[in-house]
């Protein structure tokens, strides 16, 4: 099975990898706090209110934004709604598989989408056309294209971009009558999270790991923090765990992570 | 060097047994950082005199190990092996060559003639090293098909209890009871006795010890059991 | 963020079902209780109810999916459709799927899967009522189904939601306190080594709060730890009034 073998990490590489660690390097010459080098494209899907491809070194995902007037759900009549999916598609690595989403896809797309709620990315409240008949929903679809490591950052980073390029037609209404226009407004927006993805070998914190350091790392913490320093969500992951010092040195870490990325955001 | 706990303690995974030192501890533990800890649910046994602590397990699977006698149900029949069930999670395989003494050809149908599903069988373990299932033999004196008898399954980690120091408790029941008592690892009890009723109390009794191994006094409790149950027969 | 219908702490700081702010809800483990498993356990936390069953370890089905080096664990986290207010359909939804993923990642670190090459230990959790924090609940009794099961254990697991509520810190978030509240953090930790196995978040909290909030949770998992310990040996020591021990 081709999958299975990508997954096994020869004990040759492991052992280089963890050597080199230990001297505070990485196989592709970073350091345990170094970012990848980020490309952002937007606007790249025509069809879609909102797009863009991240590049985080040889990872590439796409994100778009589709924008559809649909009803609120009943507990918040005067919200528009939020809907993120997230596929692991066959085409980005051997090891995805064809089907219906599994539980890496769904865990991806549900933490895009608690940063985006916490952080009140997308202004819910402004999408109501009718209150509590009529409002825009947002659906943020996130394709992974080549699966080299960090899928939450990249993923992130992909919706972020997509929204923060997003176009909604204005609209006119006359009582229950909605009448949309040529012309468009951006989407409403509030605070911008950004997902910084850490991994632990050994006693080690890597930012933004290799598929290969994913494969080697006993736990994976992500941390979601917007543009005050807050933190607007974390996910651990991985098949060990972290010592309470680690994770509030890895906040710090992320933290700071954040900031730089930050800089690199398209502008609304 | 302090000890965490008592002789005869309950113990959960992850409780702190003792420091490294003077003891020699043994059993269901792991050791990080020079401390002993339980890796299970289990019993603390102290023994001051030499030194030992031993942590026993109150419950779990079989895993065979290479030697041991145990008692297994056919559960399929094939061209050359029979697929055997031992109570564990690896299943046992039992080889036509480990039937016969002498080389024999024979076809699927008298495979099944010799030994069929649902068939009971005393074994040994002879090879097993958790890549491959492990191989039975049936070859040897005392092994091989059960046909009478009734089988009493109990919890595998009990089975020492049953058996006694120097098998004074399986000793005890079969002089009492006049019963023969087949005893496998893996947690199954095949006993054989003349009168039914003695059988069937036979039966009782090993029931008694699983549910009461970790307690102490329970040779006399028992003998005191079976004394009960074989004056309400004569009754 | 949903703006509270409700004034969820009092002017005398109490919540609103009377707790103060580091208080957890009444918790009740018991251990066996089922007598198919291999192990089970039987969670009451506040007026969450659920039930635990481990099988295994045992044969790997579909047996591709067997790992040569160690036991395979698998996970099923299952909501009763009468567990909540409104019916939830039987069928697993996104958010079962996602938490039945970082529960089995809570619990895999505890486990020595390495003993059992081959194998499957599958754990089954089924809420039958829900009140706010039943992943952690679920953790909670788990960990304590595996041991009755007599696996191979580094360690057990125990875990405690922190939230924040009307700007404090609170432990042990109910369902309301959850559904109005601003956040919610779920820990599970290995309380004897220290060891954190399940961490999200959900909501807007400080660096500083995080802090506070592995403070609160070490607290609230002591006292858990121990109901957890004792549930364990209970049955056991019951058995041992009829003899001595």
């Amino acid at each position: 099975m081709s999958s299975k073998a990508s997954e096994v990490l020869s004990l040759l590489k492991r052992d280089v990898l963890l050597g080199n660690l230990k001297r505070g390097e990485r196989l592709d010459g970073r350091g345990p706090e170094d970012y990848r080098e980020i490309k952002i494209e937007t606007g790249i899907i025509g069809k879609a209110e909102g797009s863009a491809l991240v590049h985080i070194g040889d990872t590439k995902v796409i994100a778009g934004v589709k924008a559809e007037i649909g009803t609120p759900f009943p507990d918040t009549p005067n919200q528009g709604v939020q809907i993120v999916n997230a596929e692991l598609i066959p085409l980005a690595s051997p090891i995805f598989e064809p089907g219906p989403p599994g539980e890496d896809d769904i865990e991806l797309a549900r933490v895009i989408d608690r940063g985006l709620r916490s952080a009140e990315t997308i202004r819910l409240d402004e999408l109501v056309l009718i209150p509590g008949k009529k409002v825009w929903t947002i659906f943020i679809d996130i394709y992974s294209l080549d699966y080299n490591g960090n899928l939450f950052d990249a993923s992130g980073l992909a919706a972020l971009s997509a929204l923060l390029t997003t176009n909604l037609k204005k609209t006119e209404i006359t009582g229950e009558n909605i009448i949309l226009k040529e012309e468009e407004q951006p989407l409403p927006v509030g605070r911008k999270p950004v997902y910084v993805t850490l991994v632990k070998i050994e006693d080690i914190l890597l930012v933004d790991p290799s598929y290969e350091e994913e494969l080697l790392a006993d736990a994976r913490i992500t941390f979601i923090v917007d543009e005050s320093d807050n933190i607007c969500g974390i996910q651990k992951g991985g098949k060990k765990g972290f010592k309470p010092s680690e994770i509030l040195k890895a906040a710090d870490i992320a933290i700071e992570t954040a900031t730089k990325l930050r800089k690199i955001l398209p502008s609304t | 060097m302090t000890l965490y706990i008592k002789h005869k303690q309950i113990v959960v995974p992850g409780e702190l047994i003792i420091d490294e030192g003077k003891y020699v501890v043994e059993g269901k533990v792991y050791c990080i950082n020079k401390r002993y800890y339980s890796k299970v649910l289990g019993l603390v046994e102290v023994d001051e005199e030499n030194k030992r602590i031993k942590v026993i397990s109150l419950k779990g699977k079989y895993i065979p190990e290479v030697g041991d006698i145990v008692i297994g149900k056919v559960i399929d029949v094939g061209l050359t092996n029979w697929t055997v069930d031992i109570n564990s999670p690896y299943t046992a395989i039992l080889q036509v060559t480990e039937v016969f003494s002498k080389p024999t050809s024979i076809s699927r149908n008298s495979l099944s003639q010799i030994l069929d599903v649902g068939d009971i069988i005393i074994a040994k373990v002879i090879a097993f090293d958790f890549t491959r299932d492990p191989l039975l033999t049936i070859k040897e004196s005392k092994l091989g098909k059960v046909t009478k008898g009734t089988m009493v399954e109990i919890d595998p980690s009990k089975i020492p209890r049953l058996i006694g120091k120097k098998g004074s408790m399986i000793s005890m029941i079969k002089d009492m009871l006049d019963v023969d008592i087949i005893v496998g690892k893996n947690g199954r009890v095949i006993v054989v006795g003349k009168n039914p009723l003695k059988e069937g109390i036979s039966t009782l009794v090993i029931k008694m010890i699983e549910k009461e191994a970790h307690t102490t006094g329970l040779t006399d409790r028992v003998k005191i059991f079976i004394e009960e149950k074989l004056r309400e027969v004569k009754q | 963020m949903k703006i509270s219908p409700i004034k969820l702490i009092d002017e005398n700081g109490r919540r609103i079902d009377g707790r103060l702010p580091h208080e957890i809800r009444k918790v009740k483990i018991e251990s066996g209780v089922l007598k198919n498993a291999d192990g089970s356990a039987y969670i009451e936390l506040g007026n969450n109810k659920i039930i635990v069953a481990v099988y295994g370890p045992r044969e790997v089905y579909p047996k591709h999916q067997a790992l040569a080096d160690r036991a395979l664990l698998r996970c099923r986290y299952s909501m009763a459709p009468f567990s909540v207010e409104e019916r939830k359909t039987p069928s697993p939804t996104r958010r079962e799927i996602e938490l039945s993923k970082v529960i089995r990642e809570a619990l895999e670190p505890a486990i020595f899967l390495e003993e059992y090459p081959r194998t499957a230990i599958d754990v089954f959790i089924e809420v039958l009522e829900a009140d706010g924090g039943t992943r952690t609940a679920s953790i909670t009794a788990a960990s304590v189904a595996l041991a009755d099961a007599g696996i191979p254990m580094r360690d057990l697991v125990t875990a405690i939601a922190i939230g924040k509520v009307e700007g404090l810190l609170v432990v042990d978030l109910n369902g309301l306190e959850d559904q109005y509240g601003e956040g919610d953090m779920p820990i599970a930790m290995m309380p004897q080594l220290g060891y954190v196995t399940l961490f999200q978040a959900d909501g807007r909290f400080t660096a500083e709060e995080l802090k506070e909030a592995f403070k609160l949770a070490n607290d609230a998992i002591k006292k858990i730890y121990e109901e957890q310990k004792q549930a364990l040996k209970r049955k056991y020591l019951k058995v041992a009034e009829i003899g001595e021990i």
